[in-house]
């Protein structure tokens, strides 16, 4: 009889710890660095969307493998060319406790649609129609291929939580840039985790939402404390030492070291940012050449920088579109021939050599200042002379708008996880109207490559679509509009057993929501 | 005495004005705000109407007009990034700067008052040897390099200090403070030591070069001679006399912790406003930077008053109601 008791009691108590220990998991993160703003509407950064990711839930989102997952919204469906009609997940609640609706999601709407740095993404949208509390439509001005894309960035907000104003007399909805406001500071979504506490730059507390919707997640994680650690070494050192769980990013110099650990465990992924040079033809002429400017592709060694500066951390490119996007053409791959280039030079009338001037950016990109003195020295092989200059990525932009040198160094990571992003910034035509161009600084123009966007833009069928952007990489390659160096490769790393492996993905969204930690 | 500090007071705000001057024109120096403050794909338009709203597209002249006027009623403008004045902003994290310094010197004090008295008494003993050696080996290292290999010894390799942050805090004296909890005091070593490493060697050498200057004088021979204690001809007599030098030095060496710390605490995580100034740097904070230079500034013209009324304390001679050292 009382060994029954005794046994009951210890079973009950196993059980009693097992289900403690399942759920009391704290996550101890580093990140280079901090989101700015509790805002998700206030800067469209990466930083942003990590948190968002967390405090909020999107629609839909990306999975590894590139396709979409319902979020709250449950289900889809194209009702017309310019209509997509969306169900909303029923019993969805926001931290406040008050249930998700199709208001909220026109609210949040209309309000991204306001957002300086979102507004361009939903230009071709008008307002959210609301069906009932369940169903809404997206409805856009011309057919648009990129609605789902787009609604992986509709993080729903309480909207009854930001109305009226707040203790100093502010309105609690107000989309502040450039100064204080209430939704900076406070938050209500209804993301796997609600906030606890913030010290800006310093540290950032969140717990895990006990009312969230997702309950099938196997996520484990109760408690995250998130650090911003700017140092690389110390990053690195706090992840060695134990102090953090899991760290972001990982420098490439690091990658070896860590990758020796046993008890680390180091993921990575072949990104999507892509790292280019423009060259300048309205201050050389020269570059007005195709020829010019295929020289200058083929005496820079992409394999190389990618190997020996980049210590394989990266993915040598001959176009924008990485693998997986619409336009990647796994045919266009990086040529090397110091010979070639030479002799197109000649061709173009250059033999003699040219002397042109480069701008980089010293603390942007990974590695940028190397990558940019290597250029120099591969360039100076066929007899161009290049003047280089790094500076700081807060001088530089400015630098680069008034498209201030002969070369300049520029990376792009596509906003909309699609080709046509890449070409409309970097390479159609200049045109301050509907902002294309606005990052080209080689001054490139070609109509046929502007026609081939602007029909992407609108054709629903994937098919033709790629075909179209692909169409699109194949012109700017022929063309050597802009030369292609490589896409930086991501890194994350943590202590083993903290299975990031299962919720990282290209997008460097981490899903901490549904971190399993063994 | 009140003269001197009405003295200080006025030197000071000239001081303060012209590293306003000179933050002003770095701060433009810096680089555009705007562009950590936005995304990549905002259009040059509303780059425009921002760059307007901050007040940014105003003349130079113009902006440090009406920052010398704000400045005046002790506004010294908004952070871009914080979102917050700046001056409240730099002074939250003063305590955690304070702290570190305090760290530092006392580790500096500790070690070097004995190491560099034994090496002027017993100059031909191994351990004062040694240590000479060590203080050469210690003013040509550089300080992250330290921090790294402190790093990498005590909290990779041996798990014994944290390597980053300030640790668990509390407020018994109504500030945030990581004095009074041991995870505070574990998290404030390392740090502490070393940004300590930078002045430990200088103070090991002064006080060995002042002692066995001291030492060498007649009337510590005639103390010897009259057969006083050894404890008190070295305490009393001569180390007294080495204080002034030592004060002179040491007092604006510390002060010029505050701005060596900012390696330190960026290494470290340190939750300080060494950190904050260079993270605000690369971010072009520009009001939080010149709110930074000016609060250093102060601090150096607090240090350098403090030395001077020590002076009078330890040396009877210097008046200081005269024209100050």
């Amino acid at each position: 009889m009382r060994t029954r008791w005794s046994r009951l009691l210890l079973m009950g108590l196993l059980v009693a710890l097992c289900t403690t220990a399942a759920a009391q998991h704290t996550l101890r993160v580093a990140y280079d660095a901090d989101p700015d703003s509790l805002d998700p509407h206030e800067q469209l950064s990466g930083a942003t969307l990590q948190l968002s990711h967390l405090l909020f839930d999107p629609l839909l989102r990306w999975k590894q493998d590139r396709s979409f997952e319902p979020r709250v919204a449950e289900r889809w469906e194209r009702i017309d060319p310019l209509t997509t009609r969306f169900h909303l997940r029923p019993g969805v609640k926001f931290h406040s406790g008050r249930p998700l609706t199709s208001q909220d999601v026109a609210w949040t709407f209309a309000r991204l649609q306001r957002s300086p740095d979102f507004k361009g993404l939903f230009a071709p949208f008008k307002p959210v129609r609301v069906i009932d509390d369940h169903t809404f439509e997206l409805i856009t001005h011309q057919p648009y291929p990129l609605v789902l894309n787009l609604a992986t960035y509709i993080f729903v907000l309480d909207r009854q939580f930001y109305q009226g104003q707040d203790e100093q007399g502010r309105n609690k909805e107000a989309l502040v840039k450039s100064g204080d406001s209430f939704a900076a500071r406070n938050v209500s979504g209804s993301g796997p985790f609600r906030l606890v506490s913030r010290q800006q730059g310093v540290r950032l507390e969140l717990q895990r939402f006990a009312d969230h919707w997702d309950r099938q997640s196997p996520g484990n994680v109760e408690r995250i404390v998130l650090t911003p650690i700017k140092e690389d070494a110390t990053r690195i050192a706090a992840l060695l030492a134990g102090d953090v769980d899991f760290i972001a990013p990982v420098p490439p110099a690091d990658l070896p070291r860590l990758q020796r650990q046993p008890a680390i465990e180091v993921v990575t992924m072949t990104g999507t940012r892509i790292i280019t040079l423009q060259l300048n033809q309205q201050r050389v002429p020269a570059f007005a050449d195709p020829r010019v400017r295929r020289a200058v592709r083929l005496a820079i060694n992409n394999v190389g920088i990618s190997e020996k500066i980049m210590r394989g951390f990266a993915t040598p490119a001959a176009q924008l579109s990485p693998t997986g996007y619409p336009g990647h053409d796994p045919a266009l791959v990086p040529r090397f021939d110091l010979a070639e280039a030479r002799q197109l030079l000649q061709q173009a009338g250059h033999g003699q050599g040219l002397k042109v001037t480069m701008l980089a950016p010293n603390n942007r990109y990974v590695n940028d200042e190397q990558i940019a003195q290597a250029v120099v020295g591969m360039l100076a092989k066929i007899g161009i002379g290049v003047e280089l200059k790094t500076v700081p990525k807060a001088q530089y932009w400015p630098l680069f708008d008034q498209s201030a040198a002969d070369m300049l160094m520029l990376g792009w990571q596509s906003d909309t996880e699609d080709s046509g992003n890449f070409f409309e910034f970097m390479l159609m035509t200049h045109d301050s109207q509907n902002g294309y161009g606005q990052y080209n600084s080689g001054h490139y123009r070609n109509p046929a490559l502007d026609a081939l966007l602007l029909q992407a833009q609108t054709e629903l069928d994937p098919a033709r679509r790629a075909q179209l952007l692909q169409q699109a990489e194949r012109l700017v390659h022929d063309d050597a509009a802009i030369i292609p160096l490589h896409w930086q490769n991501l890194a994350w790393a943590a202590r083993r057993g903290v299975r990031i492996d299962r919720i990282v993905n290209v997008m460097d969204f981490p899903y901490l929501g549904d971190l399993v930690i063994e | 005495m009140l003269e001197l500090l009405l003295r200080r007071l006025i030197q000071t705000l000239l001081v303060l004005g012209v590293i306003s001057l000179i933050a002003f024109v770095i701060q433009e120096q810096l680089g555009d705000p705007l562009r950590e403050l936005s995304g990549q794909s905002v259009s040059t338009e509303e780059r425009t109407r921002l760059r307007h709203e901050l007040g940014l597209d105003r003349p130079f002249a113009l902006r440090y007009g009406q920052f010398v006027g704000r400045a005046l009623r002790g506004d010294l403008g908004h952070s871009y990034f914080f979102k917050e004045p700046a001056l409240p902003l730099i002074l939250a994290r003063l305590p955690a700067t304070l702290e570190l310094v305090l760290g530092a010197t006392l580790i500096v004090l500790l070690i070097s008052v004995p190491v560099g008295l034994f090496a002027a008494i017993r100059p031909r003993h191994p351990l004062s040897q040694l240590a000479m050696g060590l203080t050469l080996f210690g003013i040509s290292v550089p300080i992250f390099i330290t921090a790294i290999l402190g790093i990498m010894l005590f909290s990779v390799k041996l798990g014994w200090l944290p390597a980053q942050g300030r640790g668990e805090l509390s407020a018994p004296f109504g500030w945030n403070s990581g004095l009074f909890t041991l995870d505070g005091v574990q998290h404030l070593l390392l740090p502490a030591c070393t940004l300590a490493s930078l002045l430990l060697p200088l103070f090991v050498r002064l006080i060995r070069a002042e002692m066995t200057a001291v030492l060498n004088q007649e009337y510590i021979k005639f103390a010897w001679a009259k057969g006083l204690a050894p404890g008190r001809i070295w305490w009393l007599h001569a180390f007294k006399n080495t204080l002034l030098p030592l004060i002179t030095v040491g007092g604006m060496q510390i002060g010029g912790l505050v701005a060596y710390a900012i390696l330190t605490e960026t290494i470290f995580q340190w939750p300080g406003m060494g950190a904050l100034f260079l993270q605000s740097v690369n971010r072009a904070d520009g009001p939080v930077v010149t709110a930074y230079l000016l609060v250093v500034g102060v601090i150096f013209v607090i240090t350098s008053t403090l030395v001077d009324l020590l002076y009078g304390l330890v040396d009877p001679r210097i008046r200081l109601s005269g024209t100050a050292p």
